[in-house]
């Protein structure tokens, strides 16, 4: 089955109208069409999740919070609509699973932190309106890596979230929940956010789809701040044609955040044609660099060929500033999430320290005991990168190499609409083999972290698996706000290839 | 050496976080390492670059100031960890 292969949509259809279906593994499409068939209700689509939640979470560990009850009153809600016959709308009924960094009214959104546990925000986020508008089934918040800093989900305060693949690999990360409930098919499909890759490496990890979309095309009001320069909310599906329904539910202009644009969105799902001939797919020779894993290598090449088979054709880029991304991200990205994490003070909301004699003692120690290693050490970092005689030398330098950056990509786009990488130089890795070096674990974001710093849009899709069998993804990364010529390769390759079909061994 | 215990202290202080003295040391070694890593950059001249914030050309949003409905006081409150009445509690600030 791990080899790549012809295969058209239309061969699954049978059998999910068998009574063998095992509802849990069906796309967001697929769902739709079960239920304007009336072939099953949404009360059982949400129903055989939970279910599968019941049996599987204790081993994957991607929820910090169900909500189980108010997501069957949904779905029950979705099928007295069924009842009276009225046009769905694309999400109605339709099981998703939420990252614990996006405001959910009256349910718990903690960022995988202590200092956030017992938050109940007042509100919802943009995009949590935008789902419920369409009366999609809020399952429940996934897990994380605390305040989204990391890529193995191992710095959540609560517990580790393990890669379905393989239990004793991580999920990726920072939404490491949110890739490993979509793979452990305890969801339809999830959102996610991704400031340097939080997105599109777990989606690599575990071997299903993530999109980044452009920086301004998703709303960020009720996205729990990280860095506001970068920080973008997208979809984790398990296909292509899923990503594009979800993008085309959350996207769009927001009143509420003015960095969100205000352009048109277009019908993502309409563009996913499988036509890709005389797309230019830009290679950068600096991002195939030495230390990367020989079977990621392998796999994204095969892919590549692929593509070109299918008529794409293949074009030589430059990025010359790719070794410069990680140190440029790591003073901007810290720089911002100290300014915005400067909030957590014990006083409107989240944890306070028992008994402070002063209200200085109160801040320093509420946030001594509310926050973890990780968020410390980015908070120092970004603080001193600001601080009075270093503001110079290390924000406003690394703010210079970030246009540099951005102007490869523009150079690059001249020459191509897509350019093509692996997402992560290795795969997804054991736990606690990167924890004691921060500097080795954020070196594992070399491929992801150049988009957000030019605000490009991106997404992971899967592309094979290693001998050991765990899943290998390829990076596509698209124009500004051309997240439908993304979408339309990638689903392209999707259907030329079978590896979007397997399911984890659990 | 890139950063002292001093400045560590220093920073801390601004970051309104207590570390210990074994944090501090902790603290103190990996950001050097991180801060020599970051050092690269100063083999680019960017002398003549514009530096850039956002990618998006930024311009300031206007609209009328109209009354709209907002949350609630209780709403609000609900999630301090202290209060009295409508109010967030917080120590002592002033003498008496």
């Amino acid at each position: 089955m791990r080899q790549t292969g012809m295969s058209s949509s239309s061969g699954s259809r049978e059998s999910w109208r068998s009574n063998a279906v095992d509802l849990t593994q069906l796309t967001i499409h697929e769902m739709q069409a079960m239920l304007a068939t009336r072939d099953a209700s949404a009360t059982e689509l949400v129903r055989s999740v939970l279910d599968r939640i019941t049996r599987l979470d204790g081993q994957v560990m991607a929820y910090t919070t169900l909500t189980e009850e108010r997501a069957l009153e949904q779905a029950g809600a979705v099928d007295r609509l069924l009842a009276v016959g009225d046009p769905l709308p694309p999400l109605a009924g339709i099981p998703l699973a939420i990252k614990d960094v996006i405001c959910t009214k009256g349910v718990r959104t903690t960022c995988a932190s202590k200092i956030l546990e017992p938050y109940e925000p007042p509100y919802d986020a943009t995009v949590i309106r935008r789902l419920k508008a369409q009366e999609a089934v809020l399952l429940g918040k996934t897990n994380m890596d605390e305040f989204a800093m990391g890529s193995s989900t191992e710095n959540s305060a609560f517990f580790r979230t393990r890669n379905p693949w393989a239990l004793d690999h991580v999920p990726g990360g920072s939404s490491g929940g949110s890739a490993a409930a979509v793979a452990a098919d305890l969801c339809a499909a999830a959102l996610g956010s991704d400031t340097g890759g939080s997105i599109r490496q777990p989606a690599s990890f575990c071997g299903i789809a993530g999109l980044k979309p452009t920086y301004g095309r998703v709303s960020r009001y009720g996205l729990v701040a990280f860095a506001s320069s970068l920080d973008q909310i997208g979809p984790f599906a398990k296909d292509i044609r899923d990503c594009a329904i979800l993008l085309h539910a959350i996207a769009g202009h927001d009143p509420r955040d003015s960095t969100s644009a205000n352009l048109p969105v277009p019908d993502y799902s309409s563009t996913l044609t499988g036509d890709v001939r005389g797309v230019r797919i830009g290679i950068p020779d600096d991002y195939f660099i030495e230390g990367m894993d020989p079977e990621v290598e392998a796999a994204v090449w095969t892919a590549i060929r692929t593509l070109k088979e299918l008529g794409a054709t293949q074009e030589k880029v430059s990025l010359p500033h790719t070794p410069y991304a990680i140190a440029t991200y790591y003073i901007v990205a810290t720089a911002e999430a100290s300014s915005n994490l400067g909030r957590y003070d014990g006083v409107k909301y989240g944890y306070r320290t028992t008994r402070p004699a002063d209200l200085l003692e109160m801040y320093q120690r509420s946030r001594r005991e509310g926050f973890g290693p990780e968020v410390k050490r980015r908070i120092m970092l970004g603080t001193y990168a600001l601080s009075a005689g270093y503001y110079d030398a290390y924000y406003l330098k690394a703010q210079k190499v970030r246009t540099l950056i951005r102007r490869d990509f523009e150079r690059a786009f001249e020459q191509c609409d897509v350019i093509a990488t692996p997402t992560s130089p290795t795969p997804p890795f054991k736990f606690g083999e990167k924890t004691e070096d921060p500097l080795q674990m954020y070196l594992s974001d070399i491929f992801t972290i150049s988009v957000n710093l030019a605000g490009l849009p991106g997404i992971s899709i899967p592309c094979g698996f290693t001998k050991a069998g765990l899943p290998i993804g390829l990076q596509l990364i698209g124009k500004p706000f051309d997240e439908a010529t993304i979408l339309k390769v990638a689903h392209a390759y999707e259907q030329a290839t079978d590896w979007h079909r397997l399911k984890p061994p659990l | 050496m890139k950063i002292t215990l001093k400045e560590v202290e220093h920073v801390a202080r601004l970051a309104r976080l207590e570390l210990t003295t074994g944090e501090k040391e902790r603290m103190r070694a990996q950001i050097d390492s991180i801060l020599s890593y970051i050092d690269k950059l100063n083999e680019l001249d960017t002398s003549a670059v514009e530096p850039t914030s956002h990618v998006l050309p930024m311009t300031n949003v206007f609209r009328e100031d109209e009354v709209m409905p907002s949350l609630s006081q209780e709403e609000v409150l609900v999630n301090a960890p202290d209060r009295h009445e409508l109010f967030f509690r917080v120590p002592r600030i002033l003498e008496e």
